[in-house]
């Protein structure tokens, strides 16, 4: 293959299958009893990754991100050689060093002293290389007393040190980073961000598999969203991480502009200027806020909502007059804000809001707003219901 | 003239050592790593490594010299003895140690991409090691017994090269079969225990009908053993050309080894691209 001068990894057109085999053929027997069947029948082939191409450029930090299983992983395997593509060509130029973790290697029943050694030899360094670096290594590990003591006796959090003060030593042109960073307490991690800072400065190539928008925004210069096997998007870290965030958000609010008569109507004493919908996705909780202004003095006025979905059926709805909430006496041009929240008991799909005031006689409509948004939810089961609310479950056998 | 040959020879030296330092770091370490292991724990260590091979003989002895009366005519028979079972243990620790040598460190081969081959070289080095010490312990008892060392003698490092080549043939075409095919190890130990007797390692082979000896050494074990034997211990040993007549039927057993080398470098080499997806 040939690559161009800056370029450093180039993907073309990869594909990568796994074959899954449902009931696990690995024995000779089974090549005595169905030796026809073997292929097809008792394996399902799942496809990874999807015609990926992108190319690097020397000195860049690339990231590669997605969410869990989207095959970010087996892109940073590929590309550190430990898989094959399936179809399609990937040529690395340079030295390369991959951490798919962090102490590949590690033997408990070895010192760390002797783990150091055996770890170096993985990442390309001579007994004697080693024995030079050895001090530095325990240094930036802060682990003297401990060289010589078996790694099974350590705490996680030093075999980590260990691993880390390993691995920053390690001599490439091109280094492949996996997550590093979710391991580790504070000052560990601020190691990392100073180590990573140190690679930026010095130019090395680097691609940065990560669900840390914040480090990708920070150290990425340009990176790859990948989504169920397939690239999503390739371009600036700024970019990808909005469309990061908003693939692993997806629920939304969309305007709908629609104000012609059959949609919005009313005699127009209170007017609604203004809807906002919010979606809090750790609380779970739908937030709607009007906002109306009185033409003429108006006593208790009634403000609704209602939410229809993709079928036209109303789903929920309430109004102050139900909620027994009275919003008294308005003087004319006074602005009036209702804010109801409720928890997101959506079903999966699109959702129709409608915003309506009427007199206190809750005849007389001021301003009926027919689908003043809509709402886009997504939720992780599809459920044919209605609604969806968080539903927990429990089973016994007896 | 001789300059210029020399610089050539270091620089071929010196390409094959930058484009196989990986792997020879690599080999060092795991090797390292593995002999540090292998006793840890234990009181005595790499004693054991005597006393196994030394146990099996006394009994051995006992049971075919003393009672069963093996190996009347052959000189020096519990000499002859030791060696054929230290040559077999050779073999089935290559051979044995091979099978999971992937597959124990599929951990390793599903984080990193190194050379394969090493981990295969690296398990039958313990096997090396031994066969080192063995032969330290037959030697001890080859100065007792007054065996005076020939020529030929000489000659044991090829023999002994070839014994390693095929059984490290063997141990790469199984480790990477292992992988896909998890009842290869029940087989081997099967084939081992048939191997066992029909490798003329506990009978002198005039014990058996010459037309079973025919064929029985044409298996590569059997005419290393014999012919190691010959040069080593007596030459009354019998070797392949005693049965067949000429020193080039040699040829047969060494092109079995060669030919499996082949095949089992290529299957290994084919198969070891998707051991990180198998393992």
């Amino acid at each position: 293959m040939i690559i161009g001068a800056d370029t450093v990894i180039r993907v073309e057109n990869v594909y990568k299958n796994f074959k899954l085999p449902h009931e696990k053929a690995n024995s000779v027997k089974s090549l005595f009893t169905n030796p026809l069947r073997r292929k097809g029948r008792n394996t399902e082939v799942q496809h990874a990754l999807k015609n990926v191409s992108f190319e690097i450029k020397r000195g860049e930090f690339f990231g590669i991100v997605g969410r869990n299983g989207s095959g970010k992983s087996t892109l940073l395997k590929m590309l550190a050689g430990i898989y094959q593509p399936t179809k399609g060509k990937l040529g690395v130029t340079g030295k390369l060093v991959p951490f798919i973790e962090l102490g590949v290697g590690f033997n408990p029943e070895l010192t760390g002293r002797q783990n150091v050694y055996l770890n170096g030899a993985l990442l390309g360094f001579s007994e004697a290389e080693v024995d030079q670096m050895y001090e530095e290594i325990v240094d930036f590990a802060e682990l003297h007393k401990f060289m010589d003591q078996k790694l099974k006796n350590y705490s996680s959090g030093m075999q980590v040190r260990l691993a880390f003060s390993m691995a920053v030593r390690a001599q490439a042109d091109i280094l492949l980073i996996d997550e590093v960073l979710a391991v580790g307490d504070a000052d560990f991690q601020r190691k990392c961000f100073e180590y990573f800072k140190k690679l930026k400065k010095n130019k090395k190539t680097v691609v940065f598999v990560s669900h840390d928008m914040n480090a990708v925004r920070e150290y990425c210069d340009r990176a790859v969203l990948i989504k169920d096997g397939g690239v999503e998007y390739i371009g600036s870290a700024e970019e990808i991480a909005k469309r990061y965030t908003k693939l692993f958000n997806p629920s939304s609010v969309d305007e709908q502009n629609d104000e012609s008569k059959d949609k919005r109507w009313g005699d127009g004493e209170v007017k609604i200027n203004s809807v906002k919908i919010k979606l809090n996705e750790i609380t779970d909780q739908i937030n709607i806020v009007i906002e109306g202004t009185a033409r003429e003095s108006i006593e208790n006025p009634n403000f609704g909502f209602m939410i229809k979905n993709s079928a036209g059926q109303s789903i929920m709805g309430t109004n102050t007059k139900i909620k027994n909430h009275r919003i008294g006496k308005i003087k004319p041009k006074q602005r009036v804000s209702v804010e109801w929240s409720f928890p997101n008991i959506l079903a999966d799909g699109k959702h129709f809001v409608t915003i309506a005031v009427t007199h206190d006689d809750d005849v007389r409509v001021c301003d009926w707003w027919e689908d003043s948004k809509t709402i886009t939810i997504k939720k992780d089961e599809i459920n044919p219901y209605n609604v969806h609310p968080r539903i927990e479950v429990k089973s016994f056998t007896f | 003239m001789l300059v210029v040959k020399t610089l050539v020879y270091l620089f071929v030296v010196k390409k094959i050592v930058q484009r196989y330092r990986y792997s020879l770091i690599l080999l060092k370490q795991l090797v390292k790593t593995d002999f540090k292991l292998r006793y840890q724990g234990s009181i005595l260590g790499y004693v054991w490594s005597l006393l196994r091979p030394l146990a099996l003989f006394v009994i051995l002895y006992i049971v075919f010299v003393r009672f069963l009366k093996f190996g009347g005519d052959i000189p020096n028979f519990p000499i002859y003895l030791l060696m054929g079972i230290v040559l077999w243990n050779f073999f089935a620790e290559v051979t044995t140690g091979s099978i999971a040598s992937i597959v124990s460190r599929g951990d390793l081969i599903r984080k990193l991409n190194f050379p394969k081959y090493v981990l295969v070289l690296a398990g039958s080095f313990s096997a090396l090691i031994n066969l080192f010490l063995n032969s330290i312990v037959i030697a001890a008892f080859m100065i007792f017994s007054g065996i005076e060392l020939r020529s030929a003698a000489l000659l044991l490092p090829i023999f002994i090269l070839e014994l390693f080549v095929f059984a490290l043939a063997i141990g790469f075409f199984l480790s990477a079969a292992f992988v896909r095919y998890r009842d290869v190890n029940y087989i081997w130990e099967v084939v081992m225990q048939g191997a066992f007797y029909a490798t003329p390692i506990i009978y002198p082979l005039s014990l058996i009908p010459f037309d079973a000896a025919k064929l029985l050494m044409l298996n590569p074990v059997a005419q290393i053993m014999q012919d190691i034997r010959y040069i080593m211990v007596t030459p009354e040993t019998m070797t392949i050309n005693d049965f067949y007549g000429t020193h080039l039927i040699r040829l047969f057993p060494i092109s079995v080894a060669v030919i499996l080398v082949i095949v089992s470098a290529l299957y290994f080499r084919s198969r070891s691209k998707h051991f990180a997806e198998e393992v």
